[in-house]
């Protein structure tokens, strides 16, 4: 019944916020087994552009196109396929680690069985003494396990992450790069936007680079960290 | 089906946080409560002028303890940005929408099930004289209360006035329904019960609650999407 | 993006000219070729304006109401700037209403204020309003999805609010829907046509400078993108 996605296609889009300009005509081709990395300033219009792929906010202008394989993939469908992962957890504090993964979960369809979920979390690493507890009472850490927990839980194929590396340690967020890794490569599409160049150097194949809502920057390639940051300060500015 | 299977998940879920932490019942229930105090000290306690002022007091606490239990269960929804994972997931957003208008609705009543034995014991206010047909106003109100409130909580979601813009935009739209409420109440403690005028006010009610139903089922996906 | 040069319009000053040369005839034709009312006499006078405005604030209303649904299903600029246009012109042309309709409260019942049924609905209505504008103005970001959401709304609760007022209204009716004479009701369409020209060319200049503000902004934009404005 799943149908992961294979590509994105972004045409035109193009977004206002009452007088404010967030995007302006953007087009933008999204590959599976690649890593996007969605570079600029604040206020560039990254969070947006992830906030319209995420179908949670709806373009003025242009369109986006889900394909899985050469059919195209709409409404309920491509949220099947979308994992997000952000600075804010996106699980409740008041329930445990376990309780938010059943909940969602059941959202998704899957199964909320003791044993998938104990998988999960042993994936991301959170120890089995704090499962049991409400989340709130996590350390940052210990809610960044879980939010990554949340997002691997349904198996995306559309992977959207949001400044993820905020608030880790250099360790922390050089896991969640290797994490981040290994999902591309098994075939996802993962699109990152963060400013922290260090945690997704090496990993990205993919740049594109924002400025005032406009597309000022593409290229496929590799990267390592002094190309990323020569990129960047290139055309960011 | 699986809509309200899912509904049912999302309203269980914050039933099941609010049994937990109970934070939004002790506070709406107490607010309603001193409420209640408040205008039994402020209006005289003479029986016929409380067969005139209890129907608008009971629905103005309803008013504005479920004002204040609205904005506290969408703000919990903001803490972690768990709106977004709700809007996220393969359900349908009417079952987020739903979901969300069941748990209001039942804190709500809540609060209702606090306010009026309180009205009736501090003003001897014959409120239980016909019961049945209070509670059903009660509930269709907790409904339409729930159903026009939840769309706009939502969507004022990331305002950053919207403690003040969800009164200011909620009243207009739901000044009908409380008058409903309370001409309904009124007509039931009169000296002179008034069981038809009764339930012209509660079929308005019903009414009202059907059309603005369809309403928000059919604005909420528009609204909660930036 | 639309284009950049707004085309030259004739419509504003053509309906604020219509209106202007109607207003002297018809305030003409009011004092002096209208019979007098039967138990208000010259007072019922003020109902050629008050009416009229009424009338003109459904009408806003009512356009504030489609162009919000346009807005919602196609979220095109365009049709957000119609519905702000005749939201501010409704609330104007409200607080007419509600001052010409306490006026002749006072002439007919000697009260400043009453809860006659046409007078209250114009009140609830103009609070819907209020808010309307209020939202437009504070809710930063989202404030246009919410202004149309609740001017979708308000439309809704329109025939409740009529009839919750009609149910609950015990005030008599007292000259204010006695027959017209053939002479009144000539006048008073006149005076409708009057302030719907009037009406129009304040909703259409509104739009107007709507659109020019969006069409400067959008200018701005490319000249920042172009480099020729930093």
């Amino acid at each position: 019944m799943r149908e992961p996605l294979s590509g994105v296609q972004i045409t035109k889009v193009a977004k206002r916020y009452g007088s404010e300009r967030a995007l302006a005509g953007v087009t933008l081709e999204l590959a599976s087994r690649s890593m996007c990395a969605l570079l600029g300033h604040n206020g560039a219009g990254k969070t947006t552009l992830l906030g319209i792929l995420s179908t949670l906010v709806r373009p003025n202008d242009g369109k986006v196109i889900y394909r899985a394989g050469t059919a195209e993939v709409t409404g309920i469908a491509v949220r099947r396929e979308i994992g997000m992962l952000a600075h804010a957890s996106l699980c409740y504090g008041e329930l445990t680690a376990r309780e938010n993964l059943e909940l969602f979960a059941k959202l998704y369809e899957l199964d909320p069985g003791r044993a998938a979920i104990d998988a999960v979390l042993d994936r991301v690493g959170l120890e089995p003494r704090a499962r049991d507890r409400a989340s709130r009472t996590y350390s940052r850490g210990m809610v960044q396990r879980l939010a990554l927990a949340r997002a691997l839980l349904t198996a995306p194929s559309l992977l959207l992450l949001d400044e993820p590396f905020t608030g880790l340690d250099r360790g922390g967020a050089l896991a969640l790069g290797t994490e981040l890794g290994k999902l591309r490569d098994g075939g996802a599409i993962v699109v990152v936007v963060t400013h922290d160049l260090e945690a997704i150097a090496g990993r990205t194949d993919h740049v594109a680079i924002l400025r005032r809502g406009q597309l000022v920057f593409e290229e496929r390639g590799s990267y390592d960290y002094e190309r990323l940051k020569d990129v960047y300060h290139q055309h960011a500015n | 089906m699986s809509l309200f299977r899912q509904a049912g998940r999302v309203a269980w879920k914050d039933l099941r946080i609010e049994l937990r932490s109970r934070e939004i019942v002790y506070t709406m229930a107490f607010f309603a409560a001193l409420i209640v105090v408040v205008f039994s000290f402020a209006f005289p306690r003479d029986i016929r002028i409380v067969r005139g002022a209890a129907p608008g007091m009971l629905w103005v606490a309803i008013a504005f303890a479920g004002t204040i239990g609205l904005g506290r269960a969408f703000d919990r929804e903001r803490e972690n940005d768990t709106m977004r994972a709700l809007l996220l997931a393969p359900i349908p957003r009417l079952a987020v929408f739903l979901g969300k208008a069941i748990a209001i609705a039942v804190l709500v009543l809540v609060v209702a099930a606090v306010g009026t034995p309180l009205l009736a014991l501090f003003l001897g206010a014959p409120l239980f004289e016909n019961p049945l047909p209070l509670v059903i106003s009660l509930v269709l109100g907790a409904i339409g209360f729930a159903s026009v409130g939840s769309v706009f909580a939502a969507t004022l979601l990331k305002v950053r006035s919207r403690d003040v813009l969800l009164p200011v935009v909620l009243y207009p739209l739901l000044i009908p329904l409380f008058v409903a409420g309370t001409s309904a109440t009124e007509a039931l403690i009169a000296e002179r019960v008034n069981l038809d005028a009764a339930w012209y006010w509660i079929s308005f009610l019903g009414i009202y609650d059907a059309a603005f139903l369809v309403v928000s089922i059919w604005t909420f996906e528009s609204l909660v999407i930036e | 993006m639309s284009e950049a040069t707004t085309k030259p319009s004739y419509a504003v000053p053509v309906f604020a000219a219509l209106s202007a040369i109607g207003f002297a005839i018809t305030i003409w034709l009011v004092f002096t070729y209208t019979p007098l009312a039967q138990d208000l006499f010259f007072n019922q006078k003020i109902f050629y304006y008050h009416v009229a405005h009424a009338f003109m604030m459904f009408a806003a209303v009512a356009l504030c109401g489609v162009s919000s649904i346009a807005f919602l299903k196609f979220r095109k600029p365009k049709w957000d700037d119609i519905a702000l246009a005749s939201a501010e012109v409704a609330v104007a042309l409200g607080a007419v209403v509600l001052i010409t309709g306490s006026i002749w409260g006072k002439a007919a019942w000697d009260v400043w204020w009453t809860w006659e049924k046409r007078l209250t609905m114009s009140l609830l209505l103009w609070l819907t309003l209020v808010a309307y504008v209020i939202v437009r103005r504070f809710a930063g970001s989202s404030a246009d999805r919410m202004a149309a959401g609740l001017a979708v709304f308000g439309t809704v609760a329109l025939p409740f609010i009529y009839f919750m007022v009609d149910r609950s209204d015990r005030h008599p009716q007292a000259g204010v829907a006695a027959a017209l004479e053939p002479k009144m009701k000539l006048v008073f369409w006149l005076s409708v046509a009057t302030f719907l020209c009037w009406f129009l060319a304040l909703v259409i200049a509104r739009i107007q400078s709507a659109r020019a503000e969006r069409e400067l902004r959008e200018l701005r934009e490319r000249g920042l993108d172009t480099g020729v404005l930093t």
